[in-house]
């Protein structure tokens, strides 16, 4: 199979909706076992009740906020090196999804924390970083919205895309070392509290799930931003 | 030409240009100055809280600043053509854009850092405390200013530019911001300070290093 024939946007766009069927479907079969496992099967927590199954949200999404970052952050250099336009278009793509899950985390993180630590919003590490992610996300969208040209909004969004991948681990351990520091012993989430494997079987599923959603919708909206792109091209009429 | 030539070359230029726009640096100072000064206003006169708030708002206004002078940068070159014409040039453009921004440091934060230790005794903190401060400034705001390189870079001719650079650069300054205030509050303390030292002036080298390349491919893209 000439595997490079699926880099041009007219090749891509018929396959990106079959992929976009299989990943949903894909996304359903580890959704909904992961669902059930998480509310129905994993045992209650002894310490923080039934508020703790957020998790099953709240992790995958946190999960995929840091790792659709990095996806995206390659497949814009791979656009700026290669001067490939679907690479691009892919990061392009995968913003909006990632931006969706760093808010997820926070929002879920949020309502996790008012019956647990008895506050909507700490200066936690974790929590500083993730809002800090969510600023960097809504920073490439800002810029990539603001430029005409669309090879030049590519460009210039895979550099930013770039310098924050370079910088997400030092704001990371900046923010940890700034925590430490200043909140010695309000709250620790770092010694994880071990974990039934029913709950782990249950985060695992939704993960995969979460994965397989952000495949699958990325797949349908780089199918919008062909069919913008390439509207005057001719070939998206026949 | 030679490297330090052209470096020299391009400061000198810089130099005669912040000249005529004198009035563009004085109100980049004031601008410092006024903000720090609104916190008082804010906290209350209490010398106390002042002492505890001091060192943060002293570095936010830096930053401020620095942000604020930032699309001084290329935006004039930019719209004479000048940036187009060191382009084809065939002289490194990195280098060129190193002198840039050191002129723009020179010229628009270096003032502001020599006031930092006397905003700082106004807020109460040590002297020997405010010369500690006015150090971390002198190592942090030159990563501020080659970091913020890259969004002026990125944002030339582009709609609603000045904020948008402060949408970009903002989240990127929080780990200088994290440590320069770090070594003032250990001054304050009478902690050690050599380790935020070392840190900064490890983001110092690593900006120094990185930026410019990013900037310079970002005013080709922008050039295109």
């Amino acid at each position: 199979m000439r595997f490079w024939k699926y880099s041009t946007p007219q090749n891509f766009y018929p396959a990106a909706k079959k992929i976009a069927a299989v990943f949903f479907v894909l996304a359903l079969c580890f959704g909904i076992p992961g669902l059930y496992i998480g509310f129905f099967v994993a045992p209650t927590d002894h310490q923080q009740g039934e508020a703790y199954r957020i998790i099953f949200i709240h992790v995958p999404a946190a999960w995929m906020s840091m790792f659709i970052y990095v996806v995206m952050a390659f497949w814009a250099a791979v656009g700026l090196i290669l001067n490939t336009r679907l690479s691009s278009m892919l990061a392009q793509a995968l913003a909006p999804t990632g931006a969706l899950m760093t808010f997820l985390a926070l929002w879920t993180g949020a309502f996790w924390g008012r019956p647990t630590w008895g506050t909507w919003w700490v200066w936690d590490a974790r929590l500083t970083s993730e809002l800090v992610l969510l600023f960097l996300y809504v920073g490439f969208i800002a810029l990539r919205a603001s430029i005409e040209d669309p090879r030049r909004a590519d460009k210039a969004s895979a550099i930013l895309a770039i310098v924050g991948v370079v910088n997400v681990p030092i704001i990371y351990f900046s923010v940890k070392w700034w925590n430490t520091l200043h909140q010695g012993a309000s709250v620790s989430l770092t010694k994880a509290p071990s974990m039934a494997s029913d709950m782990l079987l249950g985060m695992l599923l939704m993960a995969l799930s979460f994965w397989m959603y952000s495949i699958a919708v990325s797949m349908l909206r780089v199918r919008k931003i062909i069919r913008d792109r390439e509207r005057n091209s001719g070939w998206l009429n026949n | 030409m030679s490297s330090r030539s052209l470096f020299l070359a391009v400061l000198l230029r810089e130099f005669k240009i912040s000249l005529t726009q004198k009035t563009d640096i004085a109100t980049i100072f004031f601008f410092f100055l006024i903000v720090a000064s609104l916190f008082p206003f804010a906290v209350g006169p209490d010398t106390g809280s002042l002492r505890t708030v001091g060192p943060g708002v002293v570095w936010v206004a830096a930053l401020l600043s620095s942000l604020l002078a930032l699309h001084r940068m290329f935006e004039g070159d930019f719209i004479d053509g000048s940036l187009e014409q060191f382009l084809l040039s065939g002289e490194p453009l990195v280098l060129i854009v190193v002198s840039k921004i050191f002129a723009h440091w020179l010229f628009t934060t270096l003032p502001i850092v020599i006031l930092s230790p006397f905003v700082g005794m106004q807020f109460g903190i040590s002297s020997e405390a405010s010369w500690i401060m006015a150090l971390t400034l002198l190592i942090g705001t030159p990563v501020l200013s080659l970091i913020g390189s890259v969004g002026a870079a990125l944002t030339l001719g582009v709609r609603s530019g000045a904020a948008l650079t402060a949408l970009l650069i903002l989240p990127l300054y929080i780990p200088v911001l994290i440590f320069g205030v770090g070594g003032t509050v250990a001054a304050l303390q009478g902690v050690e300070t050599t380790g935020h030292f070392s840190i900064l002036l490890a983001f110092l080298c690593l900006s120094l290093a990185l930026c410019p390349l990013a900037t310079s491919a970002a005013l080709k893209i922008a050039l295109e």
